[in-house]
C-alpha cells in the first residue's frame, strides 16, 4: 500500500513562472527524499512537462508533490490536476510527436519514460489528472 | 531573470546564470535576434551549464534560436549541457537536431572559429 510519508507541497500553476517554482519545490522535496542528483534532473524535467500541460490546455490548476513509501521503497509522487477542456484521446496523447498545442508532442510520452508509474484520468470537459511516481533505485 | 549577452569580436556570448522560465527564454531569442543584427555578430554562443534541466520548451526554444540566427548569417553553438540534464533529455525523447553543441566554452569558440572561418574569439 502506497502511503504518504508527510504532508503534501500544493503549488498553483497560473503561468509559465509557476511552471519554474513548481520543478524546484520538487527537486528540493526529491532531495530531501534521498534521490540522487541524475534522479533529481529527471524528476524536475517531467514537473516541467507536466505543469507546461496546464498552463497550455487548460490555463490554470496545481500541481501537488508527495513523498510516498509503498513498503521498503520510498518514492515522490508528482500529481498534475486541472479543470481544462480534459484529453479526448488519451491513446494518441501518449504517442510521441502527437500534439494538438504546437508543442514537440513528447510531454506525456516523455514524462512516462522519465518517471517509473504514470497515470492519467481525463473528462472531456471536466479536466485531467495526470499521476506520475518515481522510486528510489 | 534576464541573459546577460557579451559581445566578444565577431561573437556573441550569452551565459544563462539562473534556472530560466519559459518567459525568459522568449526574451533570450529576442535579445539574441536583435543584437546579432546590431552588432553583425558571425557567431552566437549560448553557455547552458549552470540550466538545471532542458525540457521540451527550452529544447525547441533554443532550435528556433539557432533557426533565427542561420537565418540571419550567424552559426550556433549551445555548449555545458550537464550530464544528467543530457541523460533526462535522452529518455524524454528531445533532440536539437542541426543545431550544434559543444561540452563547454572553450569548445564553443573553436567550433564556431571552425565553421565561420574568423580567427580566435571571432576577430574580424
Amino acid at each position: 500500500m502506497v502511503t504518504l510519508v508527510k504532508s503534501e507541497v500544493r503549488v498553483p500553476i497560473n503561468s509559465g513562472a509557476d511552471i519554474l517554482t513548481a520543478r524546484l519545490e520538487g527537486r528540493q522535496l526529491a532531495s530531501e527524499a534521498g534521490f540522487n542528483n541524475s534522479d533529481l534532473t529527471v524528476i524536475a524535467t517531467a514537473i516541467s512537462e507536466v505543469a507546461r500541460n496546464i498552463v497550455q490546455y487548460a490555463r490554470t490548476g496545481e500541481i501537488i508533490l508527495g513523498v510516498v513509501q509503498d513498503g521498503n521503497k520510498r518514492g515522490l509522487r508528482v500529481e498534475a490536476r486541472d479543470d481544462g477542456p480534459g484529453i479526448p484521446n488519451i491513446e494518441l496523447a501518449m504517442q510521441d510527436g502527437y500534439s494538438t498545442g504546437g508543442g514537440l508532442g513528447l510531454g506525456l510520452p516523455g514524462t512516462r519514460r522519465l518517471m517509473d508509474e504514470l497515470q492519467i484520468d481525463s473528462k472531456v470537459g471536466r479536466g485531467t489528472t495526470v499521476v506520475a511516481t518515481k522510486w528510489i533505485r | 531573470m534576464r541573459v546577460p549577452i557579451l559581445k566578444q569580436g565577431g561573437y556573441l556570448i550569452a551565459s544563462i546564470q539562473s534556472a530560466l522560465s519559459d518567459q525568459d527564454l522568449l526574451q533570450l531569442r529576442d535579445d539574441l535576434a536583435e543584437q546579432a543584427g546590431r552588432f553583425r555578430s558571425r557567431g552566437i554562443i549560448i553557455d547552458v551549464t549552470v540550466l538545471d534541466i532542458m525540457d521540451s520548451f527550452a529544447c525547441r526554444t533554443l532550435r528556433s534560436i539557432a533557426h533565427i540566427l542561420r537565418l540571419r548569417g550567424a552559426e550556433t553553438a549551445i555548449v555545458g549541457i550537464q550530464p544528467e540534464v543530457a541523460f533526462a533529455m535522452v529518455q524524454l525523447g528531445l533532440a536539437l537536431g542541426e543545431v550544434q553543441t559543444a561540452l563547454d566554452l572553450e569548445e564553443g569558440l573553436a567550433l564556431l572559429n571552425q565553421r565561420t572561418q574568423l580567427g580566435n574569439a571571432g576577430e574580424k
